[in-house]
C-alpha cells in the first residue's frame, strides 16, 4: 500500500497500510517511541483503503481492512483517519487473537502486580487507568489486558488512551505536560482524544504482572463497593473476553485460574477523585 | 505463488526475509490456509515471530477441529430419530475421517447431504433441535427450495454455528446432474452413526464445487483438499466415477490445476494443458502481499460465470433483475 507503518505494542507488531498519508503521519507521531514488531514480522496487517478510487479525494472515507474485518463496519471521514486505525487494530485483536485470553479492560501495574478494571463503555476503564498513571501506576493497557494461559500472568497492551467527551477535559487537567492527539470531535461514539502512555509504560511494557485485583467500576452512582462470587466474575469476564470461545479449553484453564485466585470488587463512584481513591484503598487492604 | 510454493515445498521459506514472511502470512489468512501452512511448516527453521504466529493458527485449528465434530455430533443427535443417512462433507468429513486435508483446516459451516426424500424430515427436526432460519428475505427462501441443491443455511440459535443440509452437489439449475443416489449408497460409515463420502466422490464433490459451480473465492484452498485427497486415495477409479457423474471436466481439470500448482502426483496422461486454465490460475493467484484480493476484472468475469454455470439465460436475467431491484450488488 502506498502509505506504511510498523509498530509493536506490547506482545503484538502490527502493519498499517493506507491509501493516504493523514492517517499513517498520526500514528508516526504519537507512538513515535514504541518499538517496531519482533523480528521484523507483525501478527496482524490493517489496511485503511478507499472502497471506490473516488473516495480516495472525493469526500474521502477510511474503510478498515485487515487479516481481520466485520462485514458491516461502516468507513469513517478521513478526518478521523486515527480513529479508523485504532479501531481496524483493535479488531484485529478481538477477532484473532489466539495467543492469550483477551479481557476488555484496562490495566495498571505496581510491584509486579496488577489491577484489572473492566467494565461497560463509560464504566471509565481508560479515566481511571490513565489518572492512577498520573499518580505513579504503570499504565499496562485502557484496552485489552493480556492473559498469557501458560503463566495466568498478565500481559501489557499499551497503546494510545482512547478518551471519550468529558474524560478528555478531566485527564488534560490531571495530566498537564501528557501529550495527546488530535481532538476527534462528532465520532460515532462522541468526542475522542487520545492521550500517548507515559514513557515508563512503553519502557517496560515487555514484563508481564501477576493478576492482584479485580474491579468492575461504574461510574456516575453513589460510592459503593460489593464484592462478587466468583460465578458472577467468572460470568462476567466471560462477556468481557472476545476470544473465550475460540481459545477452548485453554480459555477456561486460563479464566477459572484467574477466578480462582484473584479478588473481585464492584465499585460504584460519583466522580474520578473518588474512584481513585476507592481503588487506592482496595488496593492497599489486599 | 508465495503461498502455493510454501505448500508445496515447505523447505522454500528459508529463503524469505521479514517483508517475504509477512506477505505469506497475509496471504495465507486472506485464503483460509493459515492453519494448513503451520502444519505443513510444523518443525521447519524460521524466525521466532513466524514460528509464533504458526504456533497459534495450529492450536486454533485444533479448536477447530473439535468444534466441528461436536457441531457434527448435535447434528447426529437432532437427526437420530430420522431414518435416514447423515452424510459429512468437506471440512467435518475431513477432519471426522482423520484425512490429511484436514489437517490444520479452517472449518466454519457444518455440510451435511441427505436424501432428497428425507430433506422434509431433517428440516424439521433440526428446527426442532433449535436451529432457525438465517435468509428473511422470501424470495432468498423460495429460491433455495425450488433450485438451489441445498436447504437455505440454518443457524443453532445457542451455539450460533451454521449449518447446510444438500440433497445433491450442484444446484438443480446446473447443466450437470451429478448422481447424489450414488454418492449416498457408497458413501463409508464412520462408526459413529454418522457417514463420510467414499474417497472418489469426496474428490468429484471438491471438484464440483471449484469448478462447476462458484466463483473460485477460496479456491487456493479446495484446490489444497484436493491436492490431499488424490495424494492419500490416488486416481485408481477416479476417471470412471467423475464420467459417472457427469464430472469428468471438473475433475480432470481440479486434477490439472493441483498439479500445475501443488505437484499432485496425477497419471502421465492428464498433465495436459487445456486453453484455458492460465486463466483459471491467474484467478486463483489473485492476491497481493497485503492480503487484497487483486485483477478486478478476472474477478468479475469468474462471477459471472459461476452465474452462467448456476442457470440458464432466462432464469439469470430475471434472477439478476429481482436481485437488483432488491438493492443488492455484487462488488
Amino acid at each position: 500500500m502506498r502509505h506504511v507503518f510498523h509498530v509493536r505494542i506490547g506482545p503484538v507488531g502490527f502493519r498499517i497500510g493506507s491509501d493516504w498519508r493523514g492517517p499513517v503521519a498520526e500514528l508516526e507521531r504519537l507512538y513515535a517511541g514504541y518499538p517496531q514488531p519482533a523480528d521484523g514480522i507483525p501478527d496482524f496487517t490493517v489496511r485503511l483503503f478507499a472502497a471506490r478510487p473516488w473516495r480516495r479525494w472525493l469526500r474521502p472515507a477510511v474503510t478498515l481492512g485487515g487479516d481481520f474485518v466485520l462485514p458491516d463496519a461502516a468507513p469513517l471521514p478521513l478526518a478521523q483517519g486515527l480513529l479508523a486505525a485504532e479501531m481496524a487494530m483493535n479488531l484485529q485483536m478481538a477477532l484473532g487473537q489466539r495467543r492469550y485470553l483477551l479481557l476488555h479492560a484496562s490495566a495498571v501495574e505496581r510491584d509486579g502486580r496488577a489491577v484489572l478494571m473492566t467494565g461497560l463503555s463509560g464504566a471509565g476503564k481508560s479515566t481511571l487507568a490513565a489518572l492512577l498513571a498520573a499518580r505513579g501506576w504503570r499504565l499496562m493497557g485502557d484496552e485489552f489486558a493480556l492473559i498469557d494461559p501458560a503463566t495466568g500472568l498478565v500481559h501489557a497492551f499499551p497503546r494510545l488512551v482512547s478518551l471519550k467527551n468529558a474524560a478528555i477535559g478531566a485527564v488534560g487537567a490531571a495530566l498537564p505536560r501528557a501529550r495527546f492527539g488530535p481532538l476527534l470531535a462528532g465520532t460515532p461514539k462522541g468526542d475522542i482524544r487520545h492521550l500517548v502512555p507515559d514513557a515508563e509504560a512503553v519502557a517496560r511494557m515487555d514484563r508481564p504482572a501477576a493478576p492482584a485485583l479485580i474491579l468492575f467500576p461504574r461510574f456516575g452512582f453513589d460510592a459503593a463497593e460489593r464484592g462478587l462470587g466468583p460465578s458472577e466474575v467468572f460470568v462476567r469476564l466471560t462477556q468481557a473476553s472476545t476470544n473465550y470461545v475460540a481459545l477452548g479449553e485453554r480459555g477456561f484453564a486460563a479464566m477459572t485460574r484467574l477466578v480462582g485466585k484473584v479478588p473481585a470488587r464492584a465499585i460504584d463512584y460519583p466522580d474520578a477523585e473518588s474512584g481513585i481513591a476507592q481503588v487506592e484503598t482496595l488496593w492497599n487492604a489486599l | 505463488m508465495l503461498l502455493v510454493c510454501a505448500l508445496r515445498d515447505p523447505a522454500s521459506v528459508a529463503s524469505l526475509d521479514a517483508r517475504g514472511w509477512t506477505a505469506l502470512l497475509a496471504i495465507a489468512r486472506a485464503e483460509q490456509l493459515i492453519g494448513t501452512l503451520a502444519h505443513r511448516l510444523d518443525g521447519v527453521m524460521m524466525p521466532a515471530a513466524a514460528a509464533r504466529i504458526l504456533a497459534d493458527a495450529r492450536a486454533s485449528a485444533v479448536e477447530q477441529r473439535r468444534a466441528a465434530l461436536w457441531e457434527a455430533e448435535a447434528a447426529r443427535r437432532a437427526l437420530a430419530d430420522v431414518n435416514a443417512p447423515i452424510v459429512l462433507l468437506k471440512g467435518a468429513a475431513f477432519v471426522a475421517a482423520e484425512l490429511t486435508a484436514g489437517k490444520g483446516r479452517s472449518i466454519g459451516d457444518l455440510d451435511i447431504l441427505v436424501p432428497r426424500a428425507a430433506i422434509e424430515a431433517v428440516e424439521h427436526a433440526l428446527l426442532a433441535a433449535g436451529w432457525e432460519w438465517v435468509k428473511p428475505d422470501p424470495y432468498d427462501d423460495a429460491y433455495y427450495r425450488r433450485w438451489m441443491h441445498e436447504l437455505p443455511p440454518l443457524i443453532h440459535r445457542e451455539r450460533d454455528r451454521m449449518i447446510d443440509v444438500h440433497h445433491t452437489i450442484l444446484p438443480l439449475t446446473a447443466r450437470i446432474t451429478p448422481d447424489a443416489g450414488a454418492m449416498i449408497a457408497d458413501s463409508v460409515a464412520l462408526g459413529n452413526g454418522l457417514r463420510v463420502l467414499s474417497p472418489e466422490d469426496m474428490i468429484c464433490h471438491a471438484a464440483a464445487h471449484l469448478f462447476a459451480d462458484g466463483d473460485l473465492a477460496g479456491g487456493l484452498r479446495n484446490l489444497w483438499d484436493i491436492h490431499c485427497l488424490i495424494e492419500e486415495f490416488g486416481t485408481a477409479s477416479l476417471a470412471t466415477r467423475a464420467h459417472h457423474h457427469g464430472l469428468w471436466p471438473a475433475v480432470s481439470h481440479a486434477a490439472r490445476q493441483a498439479h500445475a500448482l501443488y505437484r499432485t502426483p496425477i497419471p502421465e496422461s492428464w498433465r495436459t494443458q487445456e486453453g484455458l486454465d492460465w486463466l483459471f490460475r491467474r484467478r486463483l493467484l489473485a492476491r497481493d502481499g497485503w492480503g487484497r484480493p487483486t485483477r478486478a476484472l478476472t474477478r468479475f468475469g469468474f462471477y459471472a460465470r459461476s452465474h452462467w454455470l448456476r442457470m440458464p439465460p432466462a432464469m439469470l436475467v430475471r434472477h439478476l433483475w429481482t436481485k437488483w431491484s432488491k438493492g443488492y450488488r455484487p462488488v
